[in-house]
C-alpha cells in the first residue's frame, strides 16, 4: 500500500507492505539509522521517534498508522543546522557509552523539556523509566537532561552547522 | 571527589569523548546499519524444545517461496564439515542440529531471502519432525544416574559431567577448619543470568567469489581472535579473511564468543555469492546466546570467637548448558573462581568445581564476570555476613579486621594469585565516611522500632583482570597478549592502531590520552583505530576488563618507543648526544639548557625530512608493540547499599548506593565513573530483578523483555561514588582495569543489605533475584529455587 509521512518536514511517499513496522521503514527504506531495534516488545525504546508531538516506540507502531502524520527522529533532532541542547548535554555530560539507546532517549527528552522545561531527577527518570539503557546507570542521562535544561531552548551555539537532513 | 586522585598528570584527565560526536546525531554504524550492494538477508530456525531427536527436516516449501534465496540445514553443513563448531573451552557445538536438539532455542536452518520479513516468513514454512525426549535441566540432578545423558554426541559419553576442577590446599583447609571456634556454611545460588546489550548479535557477510575474500562486519569484541577461529572452523586462509567491528552496541560479554548465526550467515553468502545480513531478535539474543553465572555454591567459612576468619571452603555445581562453550583462559575451566578467598588475611582455603551439562542455552562466563571473579565475590561477601551474623559482630567491624593489610602488597592468597596493590582498610574507612555508617545503624535501629524494615549491605570485592600473561593465559591456543602500532606523521599528528574493541568504554579518547601523555601531545591529535582486523595487530580483544591493562599498556609501550627514537632524531636536529637530552615538560629538552629543545611535532618532521640521522636509524617515528603482561591488576572497592524493604509486599527499594573504586590511575575520571555507574545498575539488576529460570520441560522463561527485567532509571538511585588510587607496580602507566568492578562488586551488597533489613524475621539467606515474591516467601519462612518455574 502506498503511504505518505512527513519525517523530520520532508514530505516522503513510498509503497511499503502494510505490515511494515515505522522502524523498519525508517531505517530500511529511508536509510535513517539513528533510530534502533533493540526488543520487539515495546520495552528498550531503542526505537523511540515522534508521532506528531508523541515519542512512540516505532518497533510496535505498523507503518500505515503513520500515514499522513508526521514523524521526526534523532536526525531532525538539530534546528536551525544547531544541535540540539540535549544532544550537547548528553556529550558534555557523559550521558552515553555505546550510544544505542541514545537517540531514544535524547527524543524523549526533547518532549519532556518541551512539556517541562526545568524537570526535576526524579521527573527525569519517570520520564525516561519506558526505556532502557546498559551502560551509563541513567545518572548521567538525567545529568545531561538537566544539562539541556539550564542551557536551552536555543542550545548554547557551540555545536556549529548541521548538515540538512534527507528523506 | 572523595580521596585522593593523585597529582594532575599530562593527557590524562575528563575530557569529553570522540565517539560521541557520531552518536549524538544517530551516526553511528552498528552491523545492522550496514548495507551492501545486492544484500540478502538471513533467519533462523530455531528449536521449541529443550531436548528431542530430529526426525526428518523438510525445506521444500520454503526453498519455493519467491524471495527465498537458499535454506541450509544441518545435514547440508555435514557434507561440507560445517555442522559442528569448536568452542572457546574445546568443546564442539552444533551450528545446526542434525541428530538432535539439546536446548530450546537452538540452530536448527538457515534462510536467505531477498528480505528480513520474507526470510521470516520461510521459516514457517519449514517442517521439522521431533522425537521429544526427557530433559535435564536442573543442575542438581544432572548426575543422577539416570538422567539423560545431553552429549550422546561424545565418544563414550555416558553421563553429564563436563568436568572436575580444583584449587587451593584440601588439607590445610581441613586443618584450620579443625581448630576453629566457628564455622558457618550456607548454599547458594548465582542464578543464569544474560548480559542482554541493547544491540543483540548480528553479522553482514560478503564473501567474493571472485577474490575468494571474506569480509564480515559482525559484533564481536575480539576481532582478531573470530578472525582466526573463522579459519580454523571454515578452512579458509587468514589472510582472506577481514573482521570489521563496528560500532557496537553494548557487549559485556554477550559478544565474546563465536555462534552459529554467524558461521550459517558466511555459508549463507559462500552459496549465494552474495552478501547476507542476519541479525537475531531479541528472544533469539536471550535464550541461545552466552547467559551468564548458575553456579549452585556451598560455602563454608571457619573464624575464630573473637572474629579472625582462618579458611574458606567453597563447592560449586557449574550448570554449563548443552554445549561446553564459557570463555575463559583455557587453563581455568572455572574462570578466575579460586580468587574466592577475596579480600581476606586468611591461612588456608580450597574449593572444588564440578561442572555438568544440562539441556539449556550453552554459555557461562559473560555479563561482566571477570572470568567468574563475580561469583567468588558473592559467595566470600554473603560468607562473611554469615559469619557475623553469627559471631554477633558488626559486618563492617568483621571484614576491616580481617581485611588484607597495605603492607602484605604484593600477596599471594591461599589459591595462588599474586594481588599486586592494594590499600583495602582506606577504601572502607572512605566508603563508611561517604555513607555516614554510624548514623545509618543508629537510623536502622530506630525504624526497627516503629516496624519499618531498612537494611544496609557492605561488600568488599578483589578484582583480578586484564589476562594474560601469555605463558598460562590463552583462549583456544592464543595467548592473551595485544599488540599495537603507533604511526606519527610528518607534521606531527598520529594514528594507534590497537586490536581491543570498545563496545562503549571509550576507547578513541582514553586511548588517545595515553598516548598524548607519553608524547606530550593533545589527545585531538591522537587518532584511535579499532575494530579492523585489516587495519590493527593482533590481539585478544575487549572482555575481562583487559583493554586497559593489556591494549592500553602495549599502546603506552609503543608510545615509548616512538619516544626513544624521538630522542636519537632530536639530537640530529639540536647537534647534541641524545645521551645529553632529557624528556621534560613534553618534549626532548637539553639537560641545564631547557630553551634547546624539541617537541614531537618538530621531530616528527625533522625525523621523515632529509635531515642526516646516526647511522643505525633510518627516519620516521613510527613504532609498535606487543605487551604480554607480567600479571593480572587487582582492582579493588568498598561498596555500601540502603534498602528500604516492605515485608508486606516483598518490596525491596535501593534507597542509596556508595561506592568506592581503586583501579589505581585513572586515565579519565569521567569514563571511569560511567563504567561504574554502568556496573552499580547492573548489580541492581542481578540482585533484584534477572533471571533465567526455566520450567521442567525446558522453556526458558525469560525469552524477552517482558519477562527478564532489566533495571530501569527508577529502581536506580543517585550513586554515590567515592575514589582511592593505589596504581598497579606493573602496568606502564599504573592503571589496572575497571570495566567490571561494580558489576561484580554491587550485587553482594544488595543482597546483604536485603537480608540486613530481613534480620528481625530470622531470614539468614535467599537467593537472587530478591524479587517482591522471593522476599515475601522468604520472609513466611520458605524461601524459594529462583531459577526454576514455581511449581
Amino acid at each position: 500500500m502506498q503511504v505518505t509521512v512527513v519525517v523530520n518536514g520532508v514530505v516522503v511517499t513510498r509503497d511499503v507492505e502494510p505490515r511494515l513496522l515505522l522502524i523498519h521503514f525508517l531505517r530500511d527504506e529511508l536509510g535513517l539509522t539513528g533510530s534502533h531495534w533493540g526488543c520487539d516488545t515495546s520495552n528498550c525504546g531503542a526505537c523511540v521517534v515522534w508521532l506528531d508531538e508523541t515519542p512512540v516506540k516505532s518497533c510496535t507502531v505498523l507503518t500505515p498508522m503513520a500515514d499522513g502524520h508526521r514523524v521526526r527522529t534523532v536526525e531532525g533532532l538539530p534546528a536551525d543546522g544547531q544541535l540540539d541542547p540535549v544532544q550537547e548535554g548528553f556529550a558534555q555530560c557523559h550521558g552515553l557509552q555505546c550510544g544505542f539507546c541514545t537517540p531514544g532517549m535524547m527524543m524523549t527528552a526533547r518532549w519532556l523539556l518541551d512539556h517541562n522545561p526545568d524537570p526535576s531527577p526524579a521527573e527525569i527518570r519517570e520520564a525516561i523509566s519506558g526505556q532502557l539503557c546498559r551502560c551509563t546507570g541513567y545518572e548521567n542521562i538525567v545529568r545531561s537532561v538537566r544539562w539541556a535544561a539550564k542551557h536551552g531552548p536555543a542550545g548554547p551555539g557551540a555545536g556549529g552547522q548541521e548538515p540538512g537532513v534527507a528523506g | 571527589m572523595n580521596g585522593p586522585g593523585g597529582p594532575p598528570q599530562h593527557g590524562f584527565g575528563p575530557v569529553r569523548r570522540k565517539e560521541d560526536a557520531r552518536f549524538i546525531r544517530g551516526k553511528g554504524t552498528f552491523v545492522d546499519d550496514v548495507q551492501r550492494p545486492g544484500m540478502l538477508h538471513g533467519a533462523i530456525l530455531r528449536s521449541p524444545l529443550a531436548h528431542a531427536r530430529i526426525v526428518s527436516v523438510d525445506t521444500a516449501a520454503a526453498e519455493a517461496h519467491p524471495k527465498v534465496e537458499a535454506v541450509i540445514t544441518g545435514r547440508m553443513l555435514a557434507e561440507a564439515g560445517l555442522a559442528w563448531m569448536p568452542t572457546l573451552s574445546q568443546d564442539s557445538q552444533a551450528v545446526l542440529a542434525t541428530d538432535k536438539v539439546r536446548f530450546q532455542g537452538q540452530e536448527v536452518a538457515f534462510v536467505v531471502a531477498r528480505d528480513r520479513y520474507s526470510a521470516r516468513d520461510a521459516l514457517e514454512l519449514i517442517q521439522v519432525e521431533y522425537e521429544p525426549l526427557p530433559c535435564v535441566i536442573d543442575a542438581e540432578r544432572a548426575l543422577d544416574p539416570a538422567a539423560p545423558v545431553v552429549r550422546d554426541d561424545l565418544p563414550g559419553k555416558t553421563g553429564n559431567r563436563v568436568f572436575d576442577w580444583e584449587a587451593g590446599d584440601a588439607a590445610a583447609t581441613d586443618a584450620v577448619f579443625a581448630r576453629a571456634d566457628v564455622v558457618v556454611s550456607q548454599d547458594m545460588l548465582y542464578p543464569r543470568s544474560h548480559p542482554a546489550p541493547l544491540e543483540t548479535c548480528g553479522m553482514v557477510a560478503d564473501c567474493d567469489p571472485v577474490t575468494g575474500r571474506l569480509t564480515v562486519w559482525s559484533t564481536t569484541q575480539a576481532p582478531h581472535a573470530h578472525r582466526t577461529l573463522f579459519a580454523l572452523i571454515a578452512g579458509l586462509p587468514e589472510n582472506k579473511i577481514r573482521v570489521v567491528s563496528p560500532d557496537i552496541g553494548g557487549g559485556f560479554g554477550n559478544k565474546a564468543p563465536i555462534y552459529p548465526g554467524y558461521i550459517c550467515t558466511i555459508v549463507g553468502s559462500m552459496r549465494t555469492g552474495r552478501p547476507v545480513k542476519w541479525v537475531e531478535d531479541r528472544s533469539e539474543n536471550l535464550m541461545s546466546t552466552a547467559f551468564a553465572r548458575d553456579y549452585h555454591m556451598h560455602g563454608e567459612i571457619a573464624a575464630t570467637a573473637d572474629g579472625r576468619v582462618l579458611g574458606l571452603r567453597a563447592r560449586v555445581l557449574a550448570d554449563h548448558g548443552a554445549f561446553n562453550a564459557t570463555a575463559q583462559p583455557s587453563k581455568y575451566p572455572a574462570g578466575f573462581f579460586h580468587i574466592f578467598t577475596g579480600s581476606y588475611d586468611l591461612q588456608a582455603a580450597h574449593c572444588q568445581v564440578t561442572a555438568v551439562y544440562t539441556n539449556k542455552a550453552p554459555g557461562g562466563v559473560a555479563y561482566s564476570c571477570s572470568f567468574r571473579v563475580t561469583e567468588a565475590v558473592y559467595l566470600v561477601e554473603r560468607m562473611m555476613d554469615l559469619l557475623a551474623r553469627e559471631l554477633g559482630m558488626d559486618p563492617a567491624e568483621l571484614r576491616m579486621k580481617n581485611l588484607l593489610r597495605p603492607e602484605q602488597f604484593p600477596y599471594t592468597t591461599p589459591a595462588g594469585w599474586q594481588y599486586d596493590s592494594g590499600d583495602y582498610p582506606r577504601a572502607l574507612a572512605l566508603a563508611m565516611d561517604i555513607a555516614g555508617y554510624p548514623e545509618l545503624r543508629r537510623e536502622q535501629a530506630a525504624r526497627r522500632a516503629r516496624g519499618e524494615y531498612m537494611g544496609i549491605g557492605i561488600s568488599f570485592f578483589t578484582e583480578g583482570v586484564g589476562a594474560g600473561p601469555r605463558s598460562h593465559m590463552d583462549m583456544l591456543g592464543l595467548g592473551m597478549a595485544d599488540g599495537a602500532t603507533l604511526r606519527v606523521h610528518p607534521t606531527g599528528s598520529a594514528v594507534l592502531g590497537v586490536s581491543c574493541q570498545t563496545q562503549g568504554q571509550g576507547h578513541e579518547t582514553t586511548f588517545a590520552q595515553i598516548v598524548a601523555h607519553e608524547l606530550g601531545m593533545s589527545p585531538d591529535d591522537v587518532e584511535v583505530v579499532h575494530g579492523d582486523t585489516d587495519l590493527t595487530p593482533f590481539g585478544l580483544g575487549t572482555y575481562g576488563s583487559r583493554s586497559t591493562p593489556v591494549s592500553g599498556a602495549a599502546a603506552a609501550v609503543a608510545a615509548r618507543k616512538v619516544r626513544d627514537r624521538a630522542r636519537i632524531v632530536a639530537g640530529a636536529m639540536l647537534e647534541v648526544s641524545p645521551d645529553d637530552l632529557e624528556w621534560a615538560d613534553g618534549r626532548w629538552q637539553v639537560r641545564g639548557d631547557p630553551g634547546k629543545g624539541a617537541a614531537i611535532t618538530e621531530i616528527a618532521m625533522a625525523a621523515h625530512s632529509s635531515l642526516e640521522l646516526p647511522p643505525g636509524v633510518e627516519g620516521h617515528l613510527d613504532a609498535e608493540a606487543v605487551y604480554n603482561p607480567p600479571n593480572l591488576t587487582f582492582p579493588f572497592g568498598a561498596y555500601i547499599c540502603v534498602t528500604d524493604v516492605d515485608p508486606g509486599t516483598g518490596q525491596v527499594s535501593v534507597r542509596r548506593f556508595i561506592a568506592v573504586d581503586d583501579c589505581g590511575v585513572r586515565i579519565n575520571p569521567m569514563i571511569v565513573e560511567g563504567q561504574v555507574h554502568g556496573g552499580l545498575a547492573d548489580g541492581v539488576g542481578m540482585a533484584l530483578m534477572q533471571v533465567i529460570a526455566f520450567d521442567t520441560d525446558g522453556n526458558c522463561l525469560g525469552g524477552s523483555f517482558m519477562d527478564y527485567l532489566l533495571p530501569t532509571s527508577v529502581e536506580c538511585p543517585s550513586w554515590e561514588l567515592g575514589q582511592t588510587v593505589t596504581p598497579s607496580p606493573h602496568h606502564p602507566i599504573g592503571a589496572k582495569g575497571v570495566g567490571e568492578s561494580a558489576t561484580v562488586g554491587s550485587p553482594p551488597a544488595i543482597v546483604n543489605s536485603v537480608l540486613d533489613a530481613l534480620a528481625p524475621f530470622g531470614v539468614r539467606h535467599a537467593d537472587m533475584p530478591l524479587t517482591p515474591a522471593n522476599v515475601w516467601c522468604a520472609v513466611q519462612g520458605r524461601p524459594v529455587r529462583t531459577d526454576l518455574a514455581i511449581p
